[in-house]
């Protein structure tokens, strides 16, 4: 019966294979993203198109990057979102970078997303200046991603700051933290890679890319308040059981009260031992007195 | 010789042992303690309802209804509770009614439910629910001497609906549903037979409908409808038997509509031919007999109608007054009540419907100026000695405030208005001056040595029950605690309270007596503008070196209307007089106040408010302030939670607002940071905050093993709960799948968000606390089918490896660098989840001068008392089998619920009803805080968390400390003597 269904087996792990090989052949495959859930892909500043040309040119060079290896299918699946940002002076939100992410369905219904990649557009002369002017004036550096992914028609995005000063060291510092709920973006925390002094000097970077890190975060399950009710009930039973060993002896229990106790009464016997004595020595012989310091002597 | 003294010193250590084995850790107080630094006041509200006991029970009683949903009898002699029920807020008495003079009926949440009270002692008989729908202005009518049956009929008008229900038992003996569709009962009556009901209802605006029932079963027997062209407004009134008085839709004239015979007849009056003012809204009220008040808002005309012809002017009051309903007198008829305003007097007339020319009594009463124009009048006659009709009347002031007005005289009057606090802010008393010194209470040595004899007697426990009564009525005079100046301990201080009403009244806090109050003109209603509101009290000079001689004062905020874009009004109060020192109209709106910790050079504090366009505005408005300002600008951050768009955001201020840039005192914002919580399955359901006052202690906490952990102490932490849609509703209303709860801390200066946590299946309502680096927060577990208590602590790990003592010694540790909120931290996260068996309806946590004390948090439970619950239970180290370092740190077993001990309930036997806050304020001494909780109801007691370990106690018998010392004394000489003596004798032998 045994070879059989080794080779069986076998089938139907070559089977499986294939049909995973198939699976990989079409789409990339889910499992090895699960290494790097919510983790960050540290990406460098990298030049993106040479042309410092308007946001859509680069998104959709992007796209199409992207798209290459998997025609067809993969289209749903891929998600791409634009980073903006404001250099202050007025001009309000220009694109600053893309990112583009993988959108994982699980059990059907939530949304997450998976292999955030990063991308930064190059600083153009006119950014370079009006950095440095925000850097003098210890102004702030806003960047604003849309609040929803899927969805980036509606005009709600997330918004954070920080203090430019606190960005520049050998390059253009960034640390972004994107709290995801589903498809949504719940907040994004923009900050320095590192600490960032109080009082903060000015200081200009010597390269002006960005190097770029980003991590997106999901809410943590709290733990279930534990629950004696079970254990209670067990040790209700075995209530008996678990009582009994440690039954010590009267003495050990209570020799510290004894000792203190017994050289009080040894103290109080002697005590009333002499009173006789000198009460006989006084010539008062009592009745009752008489045989005790009769007997003493 | 060496014997003796060990001996005796043995004993003595035996006597501390038993002594020290008696004094038990409760932390509760005795029962002879009650009362002695607590006070516990009761109120009902303001009254919008009341009704008399008929003259023949021989108790003078009145039954109110009050705005605070309290049903309650008073005794009309003194104005102290009977008894008292309030009603939970989600069912909203609407009306209050008297049967067979035992019962008081009550009917509820827009006319569905119907109760019965016990007169005497205010228990309920019974309960009825009607099935109606739930309508704007139900009716409640009592049918008189029903010859039908012994059973008096209750006829209850909902919507389309009447239901008739047996006073005996609630039983429901007919229902009646009228097909009109939007049909309104509006009235109820009675015909002179009491075999017919008539019911009268308006569908719509414009039609109409008169019913005959008949009142045994509730069969129509008669049916008429008629449209009014230009419909009604719904103000009707019955002005006679059959004559209904209503006012037309465009306000303009009023309806005379005749309902005798099978035609409804009508026949219009124009308004401006009765009265010259038609601004504002009408009120009509009969008086019967044909005599009805027309209440406009400038005045009120007493009109009497001239069969269905028209109606004639009789008299004219100015307005601030009021008019009572009419009150039969047996023999003479109907008299009725006004009142009016005379300078600082009120007038009080009382006048038959039958004759308005002449007046029964006109008396003149002197009122409080604080208490504001009378609101409210309730007439009442009883029998004077010389059996002729006297009358009496209750009158509801602007203030909320009741009084009893009679013979001319103020009988009673109760502060009704302390029902319903807004905001609290305390307020030390004046130092004590050279003067007035200590002598002055103890005035009578012999008195004062009785005290103590008594006080020693009770210690020795040798008192019998008078002498105890004794010493309490005693303790509780001694006017140490209700003395006007600053203690030693900071126990005596004055509660400022701010009410619903714009009333700012100071309380004392040794027994709670009123010391001023202040009736705030600018957030009284004006006779045309909007209804102010009052919104929060503040602090505003609290003087220390600088202008030490000036007297304290507080800010009290408000809204000159009820959307949030109307004009802000600015009050500053002297604290120790009540007097108003200045009062301002701002000329923008006020959505957020910011009390800022920077003050100028008279010590005023600096405030910010924030106006429905994000502009922010600098008050006090002086250069001085203005500069201390301008200094920290750049470090000054706000945020705003805006629960309907469910976003948070965070802002900076900017020079200069866009509106006018002359304002150097307005600031424009500019976003920082927004937190956009997804609609669908979020919505913001509590923020919370550290309190400003709030001081911290140490910065670490010392854990078994010598380990240190930094606390994270951020004064910009904020914790945030959103629920899921449906959890936001009852319990019981969603699934534990579609039910969650996640709980945020964010940086308020960055937006980070620090930590983030979801419960699963957990369900509103969320109440919270955040102090120190801790996070209390309560919830329902749908799971678990139980009430839960979550904690969360947070630490701060970017400072962990300062344990080197030798850098701390060397100074390489960075406990000193400045901390600034753009430096990502490290935080370490620790959170524990605990069951609790009460539903909570606030919270808070006490309060202490230096944080030393250990925490305990104020829980006020369901059942409206405040438990003190120690901070140690909530810890989330807590192991089901500490180590024994852990024991030694303090640290309890792990139990799945947190521990209800009755003894630590604060509140002790009281209960403060519809409890709504509770405030610590932390006194001078460390180890004690004061705690001022309110609701309907104000509570105020001392507590000591980690008990008195600084001072001596209250019940501390010097006395006995006195008489030890001097026998002891004592002892010392006379055996000194003896021994001299025997040493002597044995000299001589």
């Amino acid at each position: 019966m045994a070879p059989p269904r080794r080779a069986l087996l076998v089938l139907a792990a070559l089977l499986f294979l294939s049909l995973s090989l198939a699976a990989a052949a079409a789409f990339r495959s889910d499992e090895l993203l699960l290494n790097d859930d919510d983790e960050f892909e540290g990406v460098g500043a990298r030049p993106s198109a040479p042309s410092p040309a308007a946001a859509p040119a680069v998104s959709s060079s992007r796209r199409r990057s992207a798209d290459a290896p998997l025609p067809g299918a993969g289209e749903s699946n891929a998600v791409q979102f634009t980073l903006e940002h404001d250099l202050g002076g007025g001009k309000g939100f220009v694109p600053a970078g893309t990112f583009s992410a993988r959108l994982k369905t699980l059990a059907h219904v939530t949304q997450t997303l998976t292999k955030l990649r990063f991308t930064r557009n190059d600083l153009t002369e006119d950014d370079k200046v009006a950095f440095k002017k925000l850097l003098q004036e210890d102004g702030f550096y806003t960047i604003r991603l849309p609040s929803n992914v899927l969805d980036t028609t509606k005009k709600h995005n997330v918004v954070s700051s920080i203090k430019a000063r606190c960005i520049p060291r050998d390059s253009l510092d960034e640390h972004i933290v994107i709290h995801m709920d589903g498809v949504n973006i719940l907040a994004v925390n923009y900050g320095s890679v590192g600490g960032c002094q109080y009082p903060r000097p000015m200081k200009l970077p010597s390269k002006w890319t960005f190097s770029s890190y980003t991590i997106l975060k999901t809410a943590e399950q709290a733990p279930r308040t534990p629950s004696f009710a079970d254990l209670l009930i067990e040790a209700d039973n075995g209530l008996g059981e678990v009582m009994k060993p440690p039954e010590k002896s009267f003495w050990a229990k209570y020799w510290m009260y004894i000792i203190p106790l017994g050289l009080i009464v040894m103290n109080a016997v002697t005590a009333a031992a002499n009173i006789p004595e000198e009460a006989a020595g006084q010539g008062q012989p009592g009745a009752q007195r008489a045989p005790a310091a009769g007997r003493r002597r | 010789m060496a014997a003796p003294p060990r001996r005796s010193l043995l004993v003595l250590f035996a006597g501390l042992l038993v002594f020290a084995s008696l004094a038990t850790r409760a932390t509760a107080i005795y029962e002879d303690q009650v009362g002695l630094a607590d006070w516990h006041q009761k109120y009902i509200g303001k009254v919008k309802q009341a009704v008399y006991h008929s003259q023949k029970s021989g108790r003078r009683r009145v039954v109110v209804l009050t705005e605070e949903n309290v049903i309650s009898s008073l005794d009309l002699r003194s104005g102290d509770i009977f008894w008292r029920h309030v009603i939970d807020k989600n069912d909203p008495l609407d009306q209050l009614s008297l049967s067979h003079g035992k019962y008081v009926l009550t009917l509820s949440s827009g006319g569905t439910i119907l109760r019965a009270w016990n007169l005497p002692d205010g228990q309920m008989i019974w309960e009825t629910n009607l099935r109606t729908s739930a309508a704007s202005n139900p009716q409640l009518h009592v049918m008189s001497n029903n010859k039908v049956a012994k059973d008096n009929l209750v006829l209850v008008s909902a919507g389309r609906w009447i239901y008739a229900v047996s006073s005996i038992d609630g039983a429901i003996s007919w229902e009646k549903e009228f097909s009109i569709d939007g049909l309104e009962i509006k009235r109820i009556l009675q015909s002179p037979e009491n075999d017919v009901v008539y019911a009268l209802g308006l569908a719509g605006s414009s039609k109409l409908a008169l019913y005959h029932l008949s009142a045994k079963t509730g069969e129509i027997l008669k049916d008429i409808q008629e449209s009014l062209p230009g419909g009604l407004c719904g103000e009707t009134v019955l002005g006679c038997d059959n004559v209904l008085v209503a006012l037309d839709k465009a306000r303009s004239s009023l309806l005379l509509i005749e309902l005798k015979g099978e035609r409804i007849s009508y026949n219009k009056v124009l308004v401006s031919d009765l009265v010259q003012d038609l601004s504002g809204s009408f009120k009509l009220q009969s008086l019967s007999n044909g005599v009805i008040s027309l209440q406009t808002s400038s005045s009120i005309s007493l009109l009497k109608l001239k069969g269905t012809d028209g109606l004639e002017v009789i008299q004219r009051f100015d307005q601030p007054a009021a008019v009572s309903d009419s009150l039969t007198i047996t023999e003479k008829g109907e008299a009725f009540a006004v009142v009016q305003h005379l300078g600082s007097e009120i007038e009080f007339i009382v006048k038959f419907t039958s004759d308005l020319s002449s007046e029964i009594i006109r008396e003149k009463v002197n009122i409080d100026q604080n208490r504001g124009n009378v609101e409210k009048v309730f007439l009442n006659s009883y029998i004077r000695t010389d059996k002729s009709h006297g009358f009496r009347a209750l009158v509801v002031m602007e203030d909320h405030s009741l009084l009893l007005i009679q013979q001319g005289e103020v009988v009673w009057s109760r502060e009704d208005g302390l029902a319903s606090i807004v905001d609290v802010t305390t307020s030390e008393l004046p130092v004590e001056k050279d003067g007035v010194s200590v002598a002055d209470v103890e005035h009578n040595l012999f008195e004062w040595l009785k005290g103590h004899m008594l006080k020693l007697k009770g210690t020795l426990m040798l008192a019998n029950a008078d002498e105890v009564a004794a010493i309490q009525a005693l303790r509780l005079k001694s006017s140490e605690k209700n003395k006007m100046t600053r203690d030693h301990n900071g126990f005596r201080k004055l509660l400022v309270v701010l009410t619903k009403a714009g009333k700012v009244m100071a309380l004392h806090t040794g027994d709670g007596r009123v010391i001023w109050s202040n009736l705030l003109p600018s957030l009284r209603a004006s006779r045309f503008g909007g209804t102010p509101s009052a919104l929060r009290i503040y602090q505003w000079q609290v003087p220390h070196n600088i202008v030490m001689r000036e007297n304290p004062s507080v800010l009290v905020v408000g809204k000159s209307g009820a959307e949030s874009s109307t004009p802000g009004v600015f009050s500053i109060l002297d604290s120790y007089s009540g007097e108003e020192l200045n009062s301002m109209k701002l000329d923008h709106s006020v959505v957020q106040i910011i009390p800022l910790t920077l003050k100028d050079s008279s010590e005023q504090r600096v405030h910010l408010i924030v106006d429905s366009n994000s502009n922010a505005h600098l008050y006090p408005k002086s250069p001085d302030a203005l500069n201390v300002f301008l200094h920290e600008m750049s470090n000054l951050y706000f945020y705003s939670v805006d629960i309907q768009a469910n976003v948070i955001k965070g802002y900076s201020l900017q020079k200069s607002c866009g509106l006018n840039l002359g304002d150097e005192y307005c600031f424009s914002t500019k976003e920082l940071w927004s937190i956009i919580f997804p609609s669908d399955s979020e919505r913001i359901a509590i923020s919370e905050t550290r309190k400003m006052n709030e001081v911290v202690h140490t910065q670490a906490k010392i854990i078994g093993d010598h380990d240190v952990m930094y606390k994270y102490l951020s004064k910009n932490l904020v914790f945030v709960a959103t629920l899921s849609p449906k959890a936001a509703g009852d319990i019981g209303s969603a699934l534990p799948e579609e039910a969650s709860l996640v709980a945020y801390l964010i940086d308020a200066v960055t937006g980070r968000i620090l930590h983030r946590v979801t419960h699963h299946g957990a369900q509103g309502p969320v109440h919270a606390v955040l102090s120190e680096n801790w996070v209390v927060y309560h919830y329902f577990n749908l799971r678990a089918h139980r009430f839960e208590m979550a904690v969360i602590e947070i630490y701060d790990q970017s400072r962990a490896d300062n344990k080197d003592v030798m850098k701390l010694v060397l100074g390489k540790h960075n406990l000193s660098a400045p901390i600034t909120s753009y430096a990502r931290p490290e935080v370490a996260v620790k959170s524990q989840s605990f069951f609790f068996t009460h539903s909570v309806k606030a919270m808070a946590v006490t309060q202490t001068a230096k944080g030393i004390t250990s925490k305990q948090l104020l829980i006020g439970t369901i059942g409206d008392q405040v438990l003190a619950l120690d901070k140690r239970y909530l810890d989330p180290r807590r192991s089901v089998n500490p180590t024994q370092q852990e024991k030694e740190e303090g640290i309890i077993p792990l139990t799945d619920s947190l521990p209800i001990i009755p003894q630590s309930f604060v509140t002790h036997s009281h209960q403060v009803e519809a409890l709504r806050g509770i405030v610590s304020i932390p006194s001078k001494l460390e180890s004690t805080t004061l705690v001022f909780t309110y609701g309907v109801d104000l509570f105020y007691t001392q507590l000591a968390p980690s008990r008195t370990y600084d001072s001596l106690t209250d019940e501390f018998s010097y006395a006995l400390l006195l008489i030890t010392i001097a026998v002891l004394v004592g002892a010392i000489i006379v055996t000194w003597i003896w021994s001299e003596k025997k040493e002597l004798r044995d000299k001589w032998r």
